[in-house]
């Protein structure tokens, strides 16, 4: 009998542990958020926006940081939307049985188990060196598009799979091209999950430094960039330089800068889930 | 007219498509190529036996033994902390939690995985780091125990959620059968339905080991920058990927040796990655053909 009472109170015990250990990680980030938000907060003000980096941190800014981020989110969105997209509706409305769309596939699966590093040395060798565009922004987003496709073109097959045929079947009996019938019904009714993941993943991108940083953006650009060819810095770089150097001064511009990025990406993330809620709700086959 | 129109956005989708392919192929050149450069002048031999990894010193060693016990040790500790939490979180949520609990939680749970890497290297470094100091004595200020720990946080959703799935598509019948023998719920979950799902459990690891050894800035920031052959977590370290970034933050001369070294670290890193993600590929298809 006292076997079976073990089993009851184990049993039961297993409930608070698994409150605990869903909550762990959470408490943890918010201990993490906090801690940030006591270091940063007082550093942001105007002057920390609009100022050029500063050998002295209390004159420091993020200028450069905050436009090279705002040049690489558009520059990357130009390039990886549309190839994302087209190569979704490829895979999902054209080449579903053929060969090469299956290993096209199981190509995709392997690229995004490829360590965002790896992506930053073919950025080196292939944009920044064989194709001269130098240690450009242009470089970086090329970089960053072949990093977040994988990501656009699932996403953009899962909002297609979800398109029901009929409404295929109704464009084709109308007489519709296959063309006209992905541009004009498939397309539109599959806009808010394919928005979705374009978000998620350009949030990413915005995060990543590790290929930047191979493909030889800088710590300390002085200027604001003016054209795609310009040399750049992004926001990630400048924490990483900020919290790399030993004066706690820097530590708290690190902080403060952080901040700035945690609200894009958690801005960008809101978004797309709000985006992803509306959507599952409004259709309903 | 029409019709050829129609086959000239079917050339263009399909070239989009090829780009992925393109893709794979350009990493796999860029890799081979700048390491056979680098094979050429220093032997394979040295490369996989030789303890010391000096390439930017005056005394130079090839041997990316260190790096890799770097990134074993980072990646070990990582796994150590996220592999207990995700399952417990995924026995949970798919056993005992109810469904409107489990639905607000996920996407709270991927809030983790969407804070950027370097903001978790902040969190080791200023956080973790001096919390732990305060009752591991002799740990320092770079230690692959505090980048572990952290990486590990950073991965727990990876393996909650996929694990989750796994213990969530074994059939009903097989809990029920359990509770009909008279076992409790604690019973049935880690008797019954976790080794029925522990291949893709398994798969939900490897994937994680595959992103913490491919893992960059919180082991750059918090693990250090010294290639050190040791097993000790209270230790500095270097992994593959920091070396990587070490370098290309200095300015080494292109088609130098020192510059072919990050290739020759890349590969090693890449050929690692794309083996377990093949495993869990092929793991994955093994189960869910059982099921279906």
């Amino acid at each position: 009998m006292s076997r079976l009472r073990t089993n009851r109170i184990v049993d039961s015990a297993f409930r608070y542990v698994g409150i605990a250990a869903t909550f762990f990680g959470l408490v943890v980030l918010a201990v993490f958020l906090l801690n940030i938000l006591q270091q940063g907060l007082g550093r942001i003000d105007g002057d920390f926006l609009t100022s050029l980096p500063s050998r002295r941190a209390s004159r420091a800014g993020i200028l450069t940081a905050w436009t090279g981020t705002a040049w690489i989110l558009f520059l990357t969105a130009l390039i990886s939307i549309p190839l994302g997209v087209a190569a979704g509706i490829y895979l999902e409305e054209y080449g579903k049985k053929n060969r090469l769309a299956r290993i096209i596939e199981i190509n995709i699966a392997n690229l995004a188990g490829v360590p965002s590093i790896i992506y930053g040395l073919l950025g080196l060798e292939l944009f920044v060196r064989a194709m001269r565009m130098g240690s450009s922004l242009l470089a970086g987003a090329c970089t960053l598009s072949l990093l977040i496709l994988p990501v656009i073109i699932v996403a953009t097959r899962e909002a297609i799979k979800a398109v029901p045929n009929t409404l295929r079947e109704a464009s084709y009996g109308m007489g519709a091209t296959r063309w006209q019938t992905i541009w004009y019904q498939v397309l539109p009714a599959a806009s808010g999950g394919i928005l979705t993941g374009v978000i998620l993943a350009l949030s990413r991108a915005i995060g990543e430094t590790a290929p930047l940083i191979v493909i030889g953006a800088l710590a300390y650009v002085p200027f604001v960039a003016r054209s795609p060819l310009d040399e750049f810095t992004v926001l990630p770089m400048q924490i990483f330089n900020w919290i790399s150097r030993p004066q706690e001064a820097f530590l708290v511009n690190g902080a403060a800068a952080i901040i700035i990025l945690l609200a894009i990406t958690f801005c960008m993330n809101g978004i797309a889930v709000y985006l992803r809620n509306r959507w599952q709700k409004k259709i309903n086959w | 007219m029409k019709k050829s129109s129609e086959r000239w956005i079917e050339r263009a989708l399909a070239l989009s498509a090829l780009i992925t392919i393109l893709t794979t192929v350009g990493i796999i050149w860029v890799l081979v190529s700048e390491s056979w450069n680098f094979f050429k002048e220093v032997s394979i031999i040295a490369f996989l036996t030789d303890t010391e990894w000096t390439p930017l010193f005056a005394n130079k060693h090839y041997g990316i033994l260190p790096l890799l016990s770097g990134t074993v040790l980072t990646t070990l500790i990582a796994i150590l902390t996220a592999l207990p939490l995700g399952v417990v979180i995924a026995v949970y949520l798919s056993e005992y939690a109810n469904p409107k609990f489990r639905k607000a939680i996920k996407p709270a749970l991927e809030i983790l995985a969407a804070v950027p890497t370097v903001v978790y290297g902040f969190f080791a470094l200023t956080v973790v780091t001096p919390f732990l100091q305060s009752f591991i004595p002799g740990l320092g200020t770079f230690n692959a125990l505090s980048a572990g720990i952290v990486m590990g946080i950073m991965i727990i959703p990876l393996i909650s959620s996929l694990s989750e799935d796994a213990l969530f598509a074994v059939p009903k019948s097989l809990r029920e059968a359990s509770y009909g023998m008279g076992a409790t719920r604690f019973q049935t979950a880690f008797r019954v339905v976790v080794p029925a799902a522990s291949s893709g459990i398994l798969v939900s690891v490897i994937l994680a080991v595959s992103r913490a050894i491919g893992e960059t800035m919180v082991v750059a920031i918090a693990a250090g920058q010294q290639p050190n052959l040791t097993f000790d977590p209270r230790q500095a370290v270097e992994t593959i990927t920091t070396y990587i970034v070490q370098v290309s933050l200095g300015d080494v001369q292109h088609d130098s040796l020192e510059y072919r070294t990050i290739f020759a670290a890349g590969i090693t890193l890449f050929l690692f990655t794309f083996a377990l993600n093949h495993i869990s590929f092929r793991l994955k298809r093994r189960y869910q053909e059982q099921y279906e």
